[in-house]
């Protein structure tokens, strides 16, 4: 099986420098480019492939880049915006992208910004990925020495220079327009929309913020053509995707696997199955913002509308397992906690709500819980649901908290009855 | 704009900027050649000098104030938003530990009751040594060896009790580099 994204990762060794990365065929798609294609023609191209955004969303790359004003009236500046803040919880998939294979998300960004004429772009990295800024940091001065950034890209005319920006810290940076607040030095608090970051985003200019994930597709698109990619996937979405499995499994890890694996092949067969002792309750699809899914559903094909049509999100495809020996209320406690943590302050529903909820569920593990709690909880899905908040941030702890309340009420209901977690007795 | 005019509004709480260092200031400027703005260079002058010192205190707060020409309560809105960014003295050794999901189901609360038994404080506190603090961090990226921890810039992961002895031993005999809370 093809395995475009991770064919030259091997954790072993260090990555593949650009001499390496060349001869085993890496940026033969600006070579492609420079050979007569235009920005028009790579926007097609990637349109007809189909490719999804792999940050959590998965909109069509396509259009989205579709919505960059181009051509001579089109603002002059415009920017490429690299969200490689990985931080949702139980999300490890970016992190080997770019320890892995540096070169190549350099050359997916090539791509992205010669396709909507963007001739800086920025690489948003969490500060703690120190190996990644290492990795990336000697790929892009290679990239210069060989010509591939900086100006009149293989003869094409095309300018690119690269930043490498180090965040320190808050999840909510991973949302586009915050992410831009933070680059321009503000509070990392999201924009309203419209205007959408396409038409104004980094400094008020036309910005594309793309995925890592995403863009390291995009080589293989140009370069082997838009029937090899749609041929590497075996369900509804084209392409490849990394899928990860966290928790009590003999396995854990990251494999890039064809859309349409079944959750149960990556769970058993290349996770190993749950530990000894252990049997699989419930599981997070992909981080911490999806709903819960059941041992039901391990039969199901990863892709997004299947996994939509089940009450969940695909979204970044790295699961998180709940085992029979850990508390459901204490898991979601965690997460309530980190998304309380987290919320920039800035809307009332999520500032005020989600300590609210953390403090219950504190009250639960203390065994301080009352019935009415529970109501409370169940209203809380209202006021931080999607629509009532400025951004997606409470509406993605909403996921966990209401799923969790579907299928765990036996066991939030013991925590109050028994006054206590009944899972602290195992 | 001047220090006076910034900090004249109570003489008792008077801050003096810090005189950056040369090697800050190169840092700074590099930074300013990459972003069309000064406001932009804040948040990267935050981090420059809290490489060198360890920490942002008022006085480099008000240094960085007056050298980009950003209002000083503009600059500490952005220091006190952002986790990293620390605007009182760390230890020798900042230990980021994950307290995420998939940590929590391997059974982070264990180790992160045993690395607060053995250092004597709980997140968000230093060691009476000065050796290490330890903050809460979100979800390393790293589930599948949970659990994990940072010391400084070496990830740890896969932690047992044993193990998290050995990582502090280990940290306590490293000579002072110099370049975290001890200045330049």
């Amino acid at each position: 099986m093809d395995k475009p994204l991770t064919r030259n990762i091997d954790m072993s060794r260090p990555p593949l420098e650009i001499a390496q990365y060349q001869a085993v065929g890496g940026y033969e798609s600006i070579r492609t480019i420079a050979r007569g294609m235009s920005p028009a023609d790579v926007l097609q191209q990637v349109k007809d492939s189909g490719l999804k955004g792999r940050g959590g969303a998965g909109f069509p790359t396509g259009l989205k880049w579709s919505f960059v004003p181009m051509g001579d009236d089109a603002p002059k500046d415009k920017y490429l915006v690299v969200n490689a803040d990985e931080m949702e919880p139980g999300t490890f998939k970016d992190r080997l992208l770019m320890e892995g294979d540096p070169h190549l998300l350099l050359e997916g960004m090539i791509i992205a910004a010669y396709t909507i004429q963007a001739s800086k772009a920025f690489i948003f990295l969490r500060g703690e990925y120190i190996q990644s800024e290492k990795a990336l940091k000697k790929a892009i001065g290679e990239a210069y020495d060989e010509g591939l950034l900086g100006r009149d890209i293989l003869g094409t005319g095309f300018d690119l220079d690269i930043v490498l920006h180090t965040s320190v810290g808050r999840y909510i940076c991973g949302e586009e327009t915050a992410l831009l607040n933070a680059l321009e030095g503000k509070r990392a608090n999201p924009r309203a929309k419209p205007p959408f970051p396409q038409v104004s985003g980094l400094w008020g200019k036309p910005t594309i913020v793309n995925n890592v994930e995403t863009l390291c597709n995009l080589p293989g698109i140009i370069s082997h053509g838009v029937d090899w990619y749609q041929g590497l996937g075996k369900g509804i979405d084209f392409g490849t995707k990394l899928f990860g499995v966290s928790g009590r499994v003999n396995s854990p890890g990251c494999w890039e696997l064809p859309f349409g694996t079944s959750i149960r092949e990556v769970i058993e067969e290349h996770a190993g199955g749950m530990q000894d002792g252990f049997q699989l309750k419930a599981f997070l699809p992909g981080g911490g913002s999806t709903d819960f899914l059941l041992p039901d559903h391990l039969d199901l094909a990863l892709d997004y509308d299947v996994i939509g049509k089940a009450g969940s999100r695909l979204a970044t495809g790295t699961m998180i397992l709940l085992d029979d020996k850990t508390c459901p209320v204490g898991m979601i406690g965690n997460l309530m906690h980190f998304f309380s943590h987290e919320s920039c302050g800035w809307c009332t529903p999520c500032r005020d709500g989600l300590p609210w909820i953390d403090q219950i569920f504190s009250d639960l593990e203390d065994g301080k819980g009352s019935t009415g709690d529970l109501a409370i909880l169940e209203e809380h899905l209202d006021y931080l649901g999607p629509g009532r908040t400025f951004c997606a941030l409470a509406p993605g702890a909403m996921a966990p908290l209401g799923s969790g309340l579907k299928h765990f009420r036996e066991e939030f209901e013991a925590h109050i009855s028994g006054k206590c977690c009944p899972y602290r007795q195992h | 704009m001047n220090a006076d005019l910034i900090a004249s509004d109570n003489s008792s709480t008077r801050v003096t900027p810090r005189q950056l260092s040369a090697a800050e200031i190169a840092e700074i400027e590099h930074e300013l050649s990459l972003y069309p703005d000064k406001r932009a260079v804040g948040l990267e002058a935050l981090k420059i000098v809290q490489k060198h010192q360890g920490w942002v205190s008022d006085e480099s707060l008000l240094a960085i104030s007056l050298f980009l020409e950003i209002p000083p309560s503009e600059l500490e809105g952005v220091a006190t938003f952002f986790n990293l960014v620390f605007r009182r003295p760390v230890g020798r050794h900042v230990i980021l530990f994950c307290n995420s999901v998939s940590c929590w189901v391997m059974g982070c609360d264990s180790m992160r009751r045993h690395l607060a038994e053995r250092l004597g404080i709980d997140f968000g506190e230093t060691s009476s040594d000065g050796e290490f603090t330890l903050l809460p961090v979100p979800c390393l990226g790293d589930c599948d060896r949970a659990p994990v921890m940072m010391v400084d810039e070496d990830q740890h992961r896969n932690l047992t009790a044993e193990k998290i002895d050995g990582i502090l031993a280990q940290y306590r005999q490293e000579p002072d580099m110099g370049n975290n809370g001890n200045g330049d």
